[in-house]
């Protein structure tokens, strides 16, 4: 494969190979929250489900920004960051189905899926339930000095946790490789984070001394640019940082949630998906830098399509874990 | 017990019913939550409520358990009633030094000068595939502590009568509703009722064994008590209501009258309320029992997702029948 360097537009000397590489995880996210989205209306999928769908630059920016062995602590919408640090799609849906051969054995479902082998220590159903555990990864791989670092996903709800300012002083009193990601979609649950936030995000990180930045979330290659610049700075001792994603969900807060006007407008998110598609706008990039052309693009859609397909086979087929399962795994 | 012609109201419409009536009555209650107003919560519990009495009494909060509590139990001690509303019941936990050190202990700590009339609602029960943190029963936590009174009423009527008694309590009362039951449809009369706590309710009179059963279990019981009856052995299901203040002397006499007991509570096994009403009755019932008491409750594991995985932690009319057949010497 010919190997293009991008040129001072993306500013950082990355392959494009690499950027299409971004292409597919993103195009990925999408499809399988399509499937997730499927696999829910036909009633195949136990519990709820909080799609990721127009948040996918954000988790794919990032954590192509990452090493395998780096660590991340996802949220109760965690499909995307999961499958953007490499996890397959096939274990994932098992997961989803409650199936023994998911991740977690089927235990954890859709808002628990963890993969040590991606460096995922797991989602979490828990509002900011994972910042103490992305600190925690911080501070062993700071302690045991093996370049490691850890980025903490979490909803702008979360800033209405108090934990959240405990750990970020604890990291930056302690120069702890960590950097916390908001992910602002504009709404906790039904609910405009204008109505539950006070004062500027970024100087609740600013007032620790994190490193901050404030990205749009719906550009991957704005957020992929940022999101190296301070995990690098963190990963040479830099310290904490903060980092804010402005985005938006496509679809309810969960499958179920299909009436939202009482909190939404319906011409708000056609804005948002006609304007500011993440997929789009890489795709228009990429054809326009010709780093790409839509019938590559659209193979690759095509592709994913299948793979996405196949898993959810997978899935369905699997079985489930024998009943004395329930029992096993509470103590280590 | 209600008439057996009244109308019908749905578990929650009978827990806005109470809402509702007590904040007409009372100036002084309103309702601290996430997703509370416009919203109604995810489980639309508290729909129409904002649209009457705004969005002063029914107030959206951020997601700050531990701190909307804290201004709860602070308003409470200067003059409001505020009810919050925790969405799972697995989320208490962010508000434990609020509702312990703080809430539960301001009275006694003051010498009683001090007062916390305030109210928090929050979900119990498993079977819903939503996992470990979203699943659990955890009245046990608050059952333990000095200084609060915990509700966990079992049907539409209980519900509202023991609400509007929670609001008017000049104590801290922790309200446990299982998510399961809130579309299920009781009579709740009209007029004007409360349940006063501490006074168990028998939901059904039998001779052979009695099943004490507490919120979600009630239904549980009940069913059990159905096949129970198609094998010959006549159950009592007895029901609590409160596990603080607790109806010892009702379940000690159920317990002397039939001489066997199952207790069947959705929170853990061990170390639970199962566990104390079980001593409860040991201790009082002791000359007159023919079986040792015996306690079903939820597996104690984390709740799994998997489906049939989960349905293997609680207790099934069917594991009840069994257990009380085999208590009753039928197997
Ligand atoms: C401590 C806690 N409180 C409440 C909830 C219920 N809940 C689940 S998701 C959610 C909204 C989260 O909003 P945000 O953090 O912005 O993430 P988003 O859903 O927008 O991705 C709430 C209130 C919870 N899971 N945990």
């Amino acid at each position: 494969m010919t190997t293009i360097t991008v040129n001072a537009t993306a500013g950082s000397g990355i392959k494009a190979e690499q950027w299409v590489q971004m292409y597919r995880r993103m195009v990925s996210i999408r499809l399988f929250e399509e499937q997730v989205n499927e696999l829910y209306t036909r009633a195949l999928m136990p519990g709820l489900a909080h799609l990721y769908v127009g948040e996918e630059a954000v988790a794919v920016g990032i954590c192509q920004a990452l090493r395998r062995e780096d660590y991340i602590t996802s949220t109760h919408r965690g499909h995307g960051h999961c499958l953007a640090k490499g996890a397959s799609p096939d274990r994932m849906f098992a997961e989803l189905l409650g199936k023994e051969a998911g991740y977690c054995r089927g235990k954890g479902g859709s808002m628990h899926i963890a993969d040590p082998a991606t460096g995922n220590l797991g989602a979490n159903a828990i509002v900011a339930g994972s910042v103490g555990i992305a600190t925690g990864a911080a501070f062993s791989a700071k302690h045991l000095n093996n370049g490691r670092v850890a980025v903490c996903f979490f909803g702008e709800g979360a800033l209405g946790q108090g934990v959240l300012y405990e750990v970020m002083n604890l990291a930056q009193l302690w120069k702890l490789p960590v950097i916390y990601v908001c992910e602002n979609n504009l709404y906790t649950e039904y609910t405009h984070f204008s109505e539950t936030t006070a004062g500027d995000i970024l100087a609740r990180g600013s007032a620790f001394g994190l490193q901050t930045a404030s990205v749009d979330g719906q550009d991957v290659r704005a957020v992929y640019e940022t999101a190296k610049r301070l995990i690098e700075h963190s990963r040479q001792g830099g310290g904490p940082a903060l980092l804010l994603c402005n985005t938006y969900r496509y679809t309810g807060h969960h499958v179920g949630d299909i009436n939202r006007e009482y909190y939404r407008s319906k011409q708000e998110e056609q804005s948002w998906k006609s304007e500011r598609d993440p997929i789009k706008r890489l795709a228009n990039w990429l054809i326009e830098q010709k780093l790409s052309d839509s019938n590559l693009l659209a193979a690759i859609d095509a592709e994913v399509r299948s793979e996405m397909e196949k898993a959810v086979e997978f899935a369905i087929s699997a079985p489930y874990p024998d009943v004395k399962e329930a029992e096993e795994n509470v103590y280590a | 017990m209600p008439d057996a012609g009244a109308r019908e109201l749905t578990f929650a419409q009978a827990v806005r019913e109470a809402l509702a009536e007590e904040m007409r009555r009372d100036p002084r209650v309103c309702i601290l939550g996430e997703d509370v107003a416009e919203a109604g919560t995810p489980f639309k519990v508290l729909s129409g409520l904002v649209e009457e009495f705004g969005t002063s009494r029914v107030i959206d909060t951020p997601i700050s358990e531990a701190g909307f509590t804290g201004v709860a139990v602070g308003a409470a001690m200067t003059g409001l009633r505020p009810v919050v509303d925790i969405m799972f019941g697995d989320f208490i936990t962010l508000t434990m030094d609020q509702m312990v050190n703080q809430a539960a202990k301001v009275h006694y700590m003051s010498g009683g000068t001090w007062k916390v009339p305030m109210v928090m609602r929050t979900t119990l029960g498993a079977t819903r595939r939503s996992a470990a943190q979203h699943s659990q029963s955890l009245h046990a936590w608050f059952s333990h502590v000095p200084g609060l009174k915990i509700v966990l009423p079992s049907t539409p009527y209980d519900a509202k009568g023991l609400l509007k008694t929670a609001i008017r309590d000049e104590n801290p009362v922790v309200f446990f509703e299982d998510k399961m039951m809130y579309r299920q449809k009781g009579p709740v009369p009209a007029e004007e009722y409360t349940i006063p706590f501490g006074v168990a309710d028998i939901k059904r009179v039998g001779r052979d064994i009695t099943l004490v059963g507490t919120s979600s279990m009630v239904q549980v019981a009940l069913g059990a008590a159905n096949l129970l009856e198609e094998a010959g052995i006549s159950a009592e299901v007895i029901d609590p209501r409160t596990t603080w203040p607790l109806d010892e002397k009702a379940l000690i006499e159920s317990a002397k009258k039939t001489s066997r007991v199952i207790i069947m509570d959705e929170g853990y096994g061990r170390y639970g309320v199962a566990a104390e009403l079980s001593a409860v009755i040991a201790e009082g019932a002791f000359y007159d029992l023919d079986a040792p008491v015996k306690r079903m409750g939820a597996m104690h594991v984390p709740i799994p997702f998997s489906p049939p995985l989960e349905d293997a932690t609680v207790p099934t009319e069917k594991s009840v029948f069994e257990a009380a057949r085999a208590l009753c010497g039928k197997t």
